[in-house]
């Protein structure tokens, strides 16, 4: 091993494969995409250079904005359903009876692909024969929803499918963090009186303070540039109302043939999540982790 | 970001059938003329057996010549002719849509011209105003395969319950609608999330008030799209959505969806173009009993409207077009002329669709259904191309969806044409 990392040569042929990789799929297309975005250009024909045209265009887009807000509040609900998550995995992880079928019940609908749960949550929303507009007819509602269809509804009609599908995934890290907190710091806690909230509350999430961080990021650039069941299901309508950037992006792009003024928004996309990271990163950032 | 959605699609594309009959033709001697389309043999098969079976002929007649073919579903098709067109690969031989989706292949030069396909083998023998659909400035870039016109079908048998005529004015239409509405029945299925969908309600109402001439010169630049006709059918469409003449939620649902209710008779009318004819017909996977109970009819007249019943919504639909680049240009223009012929004399038996060349309805047992619309087709006074068809894709994706806010009743009839005359006017 010590000869290995001494050979600065053996270190460049084991990263190149991976660095190679990284470059071409992911470093390239980012530089490219921000070029593209200084461009006229349909995707076919010559390309034009226009300097920041796209991105002053950007600015004034209202549909851009509208895209983005979409955007931003998807971010706020999925860190919001965390803190359920949260609660949910906490109950799990303390022994209670059938911990194990309920985590894999939690688990199906990651197992799912996209387009799958789109087509099961078309047919729950479907205004007439869906299962959610029968149910509500019999409890007594005469005006059911059209929901999908509704511009003011269609966005939170979305949001509910695209939380649940990733309730799995969230539950199992916390689910496994929480099984990670020593058994000795809790037992040493219950020997001194404390309560299961208060091991929950005061011992139990402080120690796991690390990977919750690191969700927050993940949910938050998650939703930034979630696009998938948004696209199957609404397609972003109607009229833009469920529109998000990675949607509009999309649009632009490959049914618009805006190929430039897309990638701006690509570009723009990728600026707002940085920074977003950033700022979260800031924002939670305490001088060291806690230990006991 | 976008590159990256791009080496996806292409990653994808590659990975997708290529299917070659005879390995290393090249070394053979043979010419190789690369063809790809769009009928996979799992999702469209009368269709794959079709161009399959003209093929193995070709072959068979020009024992020189090798035709690889590589087949895609749509929209992976679309995705993949955009990327090899970018990288200058066009396939020597592929399908395409016509006026809008074409004009960006035109304006970088990547088709040839078919004009001397059309003059020698093909004159007369394509419908009037098919081949004008893919010619740009008097010079015609692709050879139509399909044509459609847009019927209304209808339920007979809903009909009948409620003792309701085939309505022939639009008076009378609104009746029908009326009607069914008092009875609880859905009167019109449309999946509007689709917006080309609602596009052609809106076409036809414009036809039927203002014209055919109305919506294509808006287009075209020699009108307005502010033209009191195009504003008075917008109106319309806002009256029936208020009478609640469309399924409900339809700005949520897809064709397909919407087409549901039709075939599960929960909506007595649904209007779509003649590519829906083998479900009413030769399909079989829908039964008999409800094939009986479907007709079909004519968008009715509008009172003091300047359209004519025989006017239609319309048009070719995918049609065939030769790289501009291919380096065996010649075989594959003599190779497009014999699929476009082949394709003529089997589409309908075969697989249900109407050839944009001239089908001789006495010989076969077609369907009733289908000689009533080939007969109807030959009467027919005009055809207007879809309107998201022949915009420019900017442009078009703004009349979709400004549709969509029409029928949702987020945008006024004014507001709905004053944004299209805008986008026409900055796209000139």
């Amino acid at each position: 091993m010590k000869n290995v990392m001494s050979n600065k040569l053996a270190i460049a042929l084991y990263v190149l494969p991976s660095l190679l990789l990284i470059l071409i799929l992911i470093y390239i297309p980012i530089v490219l995409t921000g070029y593209y975005g200084l461009m006229d250009w349909d995707g076919i024909g010559k390309m034009k250079f226009i300097g920041l045209e796209n991105y002053i265009q950007l600015i004034k887009d209202k549909l851009f904005w509208s895209s983005t807000y979409h955007s931003v509040l998807l971010a706020v609900f999925s860190t919001v359903s965390l803190i359920a998550y949260l609660f949910i995995s906490v109950i799990l992880a303390s022994k209670i009876k059938g911990a194990n079928l309920l985590r894999k019940i939690y688990l199906i609908p990651m197992l799912l692909s996209s387009v799958a749960i789109a087509q099961l949550w078309l047919k729950i929303f479907d205004p007439t024969n869906g299962m959610l507009n029968k149910l509500l007819e019999m409890f007594g509602v005469e005006n059911t929803p059209t929901w999908l269809a509704d511009p003011n509804l269609v966005l939170f009609a979305i949001f509910i499918p695209i939380v649940w599908q990733y309730a799995g995934f969230y539950i199992i890290i916390y689910y496994a963090a929480l099984k990670g907190v020593p058994e000795e710091i809790i037992e040493a806690a219950k020997i001194d009186g404390a309560t299961p909230a208060q091991i929950a509350y005061k011992i139990k999430l402080p120690l796991i303070s690390g990977v919750i961080k690191v969700t927050i990021v993940l949910a938050i650039v998650g939703s930034l540039k979630y696009f998938d069941l948004i696209y199957v299901m609404t397609g972003g309508g109607p009229n833009g109302s469920s529109e998000v950037i990675a949607s509009l992006m999309y649009r632009e792009a490959f049914k618009s043939y805006n190929f430039g003024y897309g990638s701006a928004i690509g570009f723009a996309l990728l600026v707002i999540c940085l920074v977003m990271t950033w700022v979260i990163t800031k924002l939670t950032a305490s001088k060291e982790d806690v230990q006991y | 970001m976008s590159l990256v959605l791009i080496l996806v699609l292409a990653l994808t594309g590659c990975s997708s059938s290529t299917s070659s009959n005879n390995e290393s033709a090249s070394n053979s001697g043979k010419t190789v003329i690369k063809f790809m389309h769009l009928w996979p043999e799992g999702s469209s098969k009368a269709q794959y057996t079709i161009v399959n079976n003209i093929i193995k002929q070709y072959e068979k007649d020009h024992p020189d010549v090798k035709i690889q073919t590589e087949i895609l579903g749509n929209e992976q098709y679309k995705d993949k002719i955009k990327v090899l067109s970018a990288s200058n690969e066009l396939p020597d031989v592929g399908v395409t849509w016509a006026a809008g989706y074409l004009e960006p292949f035109v304006k970088g030069n990547m088709l040839a011209p078919l004009d001397d396909v059309i003059e020698s083998d093909f004159k007369d023998s394509f419908v009037a105003g098919t081949t004008e659909a893919y010619a740009f400035d008097g010079k015609t870039y692709g050879l139509p395969l399909e044509l459609n016109i847009t019927p209304v079908y209808y339920n007979k048998e809903i009909f009948k319950k409620y003792n309701l005529e085939v309505p022939k004015t639009y008076d009378e239409f609104l009746k029908v609608v009326k009607t069914l509405v008092d009875k609880g029945v859905t009167p019109i299925t449309l999946g509007n999330k689709d917006r080309w969908t609602g596009s052609m309600w809106y076409m036809y109402l414009a036809d039927r008030i203002g014209g055919p001439e109305a919506l294509t010169n808006a287009i075209n630049r020699k009108g307005s799209f502010e033209d009191p006709s195009l504003v008075k059918a917008a109106e319309e469409i806002q009256k029936l959505v208020d009478m609640k003449a469309f399924v409900k939620g339809f700005n949520g649902l897809s064709n397909d969806e919407a087409k549901g209710y039709f075939m599960n008779e929960q909506a007595a009318m649904y209007m779509m173009a003649t590519w829906e004819l083998p479900n009413y017909t030769t399909s079989p996977d829908v039964t008999q009993e409800f094939k009986d109970k479907v007709g079909y009819f004519k968008f009715p007249t509008y009172e003091g409207g300047k359209g004519d019943i025989n006017s239609y919504v319309g048009g070719p639909g995918v049609g065939l077009f030769v790289s501009e680049n291919s380096k065996v240009k010649d075989e594959a223009k003599d190779f497009v002329a014999y699929l476009v012929k082949e394709w003529g004399k089997h589409s309908v038996q075969d697989a249900g669709v109407i050839p944009a060349t001239v089908v001789d309805t006495s010989s076969g047992d077609l369907d009733q259904m289908y000689v009533d619309i080939l007969n109807d087709l030959a009467n027919a006074s005009n055809l207007t191309l879809y309107a998201d068809v022949q915009m420019s894709s900017s442009v078009a994706q703004v009349h979709l969806n400004m549709i969509q806010s029409l029928f949702g009743g987020q945008a006024t009839p004014k507001e709905f044409t004053k944004k299209q005359e805008q986008a026409l006017e900055d796209d000139k």
